[in-house]
């Protein structure tokens, strides 16, 4: 059974850097507090996940879905293109990959 | 003319198309013009297409003069949830960070719709990225409900659920995580149905948690959810984990509409304590009015749905952590922060998320970051997992007893708006009931039952069956249904205040 574990506001920084969400630093006492009673709350599911039970990800008993592998219509290069914020050369266009030095 | 052409049904308004005593234009228009006059109080709709709606109703009129034989939902008009593509219209999830966005591409659930010849007349408001109970955490203000314009219209298909209370349209699409299609439903005093998990295809519906997610239909009667819910299912091989099996007779089952010798269990946990009065109340009397109609009605105990809801709100955020990452600001939607300075990519995609993701969604990301991450994993989500072969298990054996179970749809009836916004807890526990058949993958409906007592506004009756058996749902709401009509002389929406 896990114990509840308390959420400081440098866990929350922490997953919000995890999770590439800029929190200001002034929501993240209040997002702490709500995110350590719902696990407060949901934790109780350590009470019957046994060791014998198996888990279970997904409704139906599906494995390895095929098609066959042929050329089908899609997108053009500019439908695929036409909601992106920036677009160069027909290609998204995106900011800096690498640090500066 | 147009304020009876907005009360009809689905199938009587394809009926009057189909024989040309009204034509497809007039019945969008309608729509239309009540759209016009009380979306303003009710705001159902995020983006009403008036064009399209009356391009795709005149080529309805076309194909019939020109001696086509129509579909049994052609010319009716349909409200889209804001969730699902439709080529050319923007689609937002509600979310800041998709404002704006055009689709290049129609959901299969869209392209199914417009083969039909229904009538698409915009897309309807939402929790964004379906995660809510109440449309309050819709990016673009709250929709209301039509019952009592200061009381929520249910989540994350408020919007769907209100347009068809308000007579804006005779059918919707909604979509089901946790019961977003129920819990709307139960609340304003229509009809949604979840179908089996598999059974409408996913393909171009944004997706929340992708092992739960489930499109269906929402109306004002059973049989009118009967005929979308035929239109849209069926294997679909865009989508993955589409059932590849045959669809239910789900029309002929809202016909049979008989309930003798029919098993019916009443889930024990699902009830009681914690469930307002007046929702006790007439789900109590329609448990009786089954048996008078021949059913035999049975308790039956599935003892792990009290851990249900801990084990959605794990699986739930895990998937959404992981689905969400896609919007990052670089292929669609909003990019925030570019300009300022010489941000790297991961700056501009913090910046971004921070801009365009609500606090719910926030919370639901982070929560699932936490679930998932290293050693928290088998406490969480792991334990998570198990419990979901639990809640499997819990209902095969009631289905070994019991043909179909019933339970409220939800504990109270419509809350006020502001309510419970910043007590995400206390907004969980609305699907505490619908929540079970969506780890299990099974079929799940929402139908009026009343007016509860204390406060005048809707209840719901949950009715629930095995996996690829929706048709039982259809037959038992159906024969609920026709004994309440009886009972009541009108149906329940009659009640509702005049907008």
């Amino acid at each position: 059974m896990a114990d509840t574990p308390s959420i400081t506001r440098d866990d929350v920084a922490h997953l919000a850097r995890l999770a590439r969400i800029d929190l200001p630093p002034e929501s993240l006492d209040h997002y702490a507090e709500q995110l350590g009673v719902i696990l407060g709350a949901v934790a109780q599911v350590s009470e019957v996940a046994t060791a014998d039970v198996p888990p279970t990800s997904h409704p139906l008993p599906l494995v390895n879905v095929f098609r066959e592998d042929v050329v089908r219509p899609s997108l053009t290069n500019s439908e695929a293109l036409s909601g992106a914020p920036s677009v160069e050369s027909e290609r998204f266009r995106v900011p800096r990959i690498l640090d500066e030095e | 003319m147009s304020t009876d052409l907005i009360t009809l049904t689905a199938a009587q308004t394809a009926a009057v198309v189909a024989d040309g005593s009204v034509s497809a234009v007039e019945v969008a228009q309608a729509h239309l013009d009540r759209i016009a006059a009380v979306d303003e109080r009710v705001h159902a709709f995020l983006h009403v297409d008036t064009a399209g709606a009356l391009a795709a109703a005149a080529a309805v009129d076309a194909a019939r003069s020109s001696g086509v034989t129509l579909g049994p939902l052609a010319g009716v008009p349909l409200a889209l949830k804001d969730v699902l593509t439709q080529k050319g219209i923007p689609t937002t999830c509600g979310s800041r960070i998709l404002e704006g966005w055009r689709p290049p591409y129609d959901a299969t659930v869209t392209a199914r719709l417009k083969d039909a010849g229904v009538v698409i007349l915009g897309k309807t408001n939402m929790d964004e990225f379906a995660m809510g109970s109440s449309t309050e955490h819709s990016a673009y203000g709250p929709t209301h409900n039509p019952w009592d314009l200061e009381r929520i219209p249910g989540g994350s298909g408020g919007g769907s659920a209100a347009a068809v209370a308000a007579f804006e349209a005779p059918l919707a699409i909604g979509t089901d995580t946790g019961g977003s299609i129920r819990q709307p439903a139960a609340v304003t005093g229509t009809v949604g149905v979840k179908p089996t998990y598999g059974a409408v295809s996913r393909y171009g519906l944004v997706a929340l948690a992708s092992s739960l997610d489930q499109a269906g239909p929402c109306a004002r009667t059973v049989l009118d959810t009967a005929l979308l819910h035929a239109v849209i299912a069926g294997h679909d091989p865009m989508d993955s984990t589409s059932a590849d099996v045959p669809v239910p007779d789900v029309v002929g089952a809202a016909l049979r509409a008989d309930v003798k010798g029919l098993r019916v269990g009443v889930v024990k946990e699902l009830g009681g304590e914690g469930y307002q009065a007046g929702v006790r109340q007439r789900f109590d009397e329609t448990v009786e009015l089954l048996t008078s109609l021949g059913a035999e009605v049975v308790e039956v105990s599935c003892p792990h749905f009290p851990y249900a809801l801990g084990a959605y709100y794990l699986i739930l955020p895990s998937e959404a952590s992981s689905n969400l990452a896609k919007f990052d600001g670089v292929r669609f939607g909003l990019r925030v922060g570019e300009d300022d300075g010489n941000p790297s990519i991961e700056q501009v995609m913090g910046r971004t998320r921070a801009a365009g993701f609500g606090p719910e969604t926030i919370r639901r990301i982070m929560l699932g970051t936490y679930a998932l991450s290293a050693g928290y994993y088998d406490a969480y989500y792991g334990s998570a997992q198990k419990v979901r072969t639990l809640i499997q298990r819990d209902f095969a054996a009631a289905f070994d007893q019991v043909d179909v179970l019933i339970s409220p749809t939800t504990p109270t009836t419509a809350f006020k708006l502001g309510e419970k916004l910043d007590d995400p807890l206390a907004m969980y526990l609305n699907d505490v009931a619908t929540i079970p058949a969506n780890l299990a993958g099974t079929p799940g409906m929402s139908l009026p039952i009343g007016l509860a007592t204390e406060d005048g506004l809707p209840v719901g009756l949950q009715i629930m069956a095995p996996a690829m058996a929706d048709d039982r749902l259809y037959n038992v709401g159906a024969a609920v249904e026709a004994a309440l009509l009886d009972r009541w002389g009108h149906p329940i929406l009659e009640e509702a205040p005049a907008l």
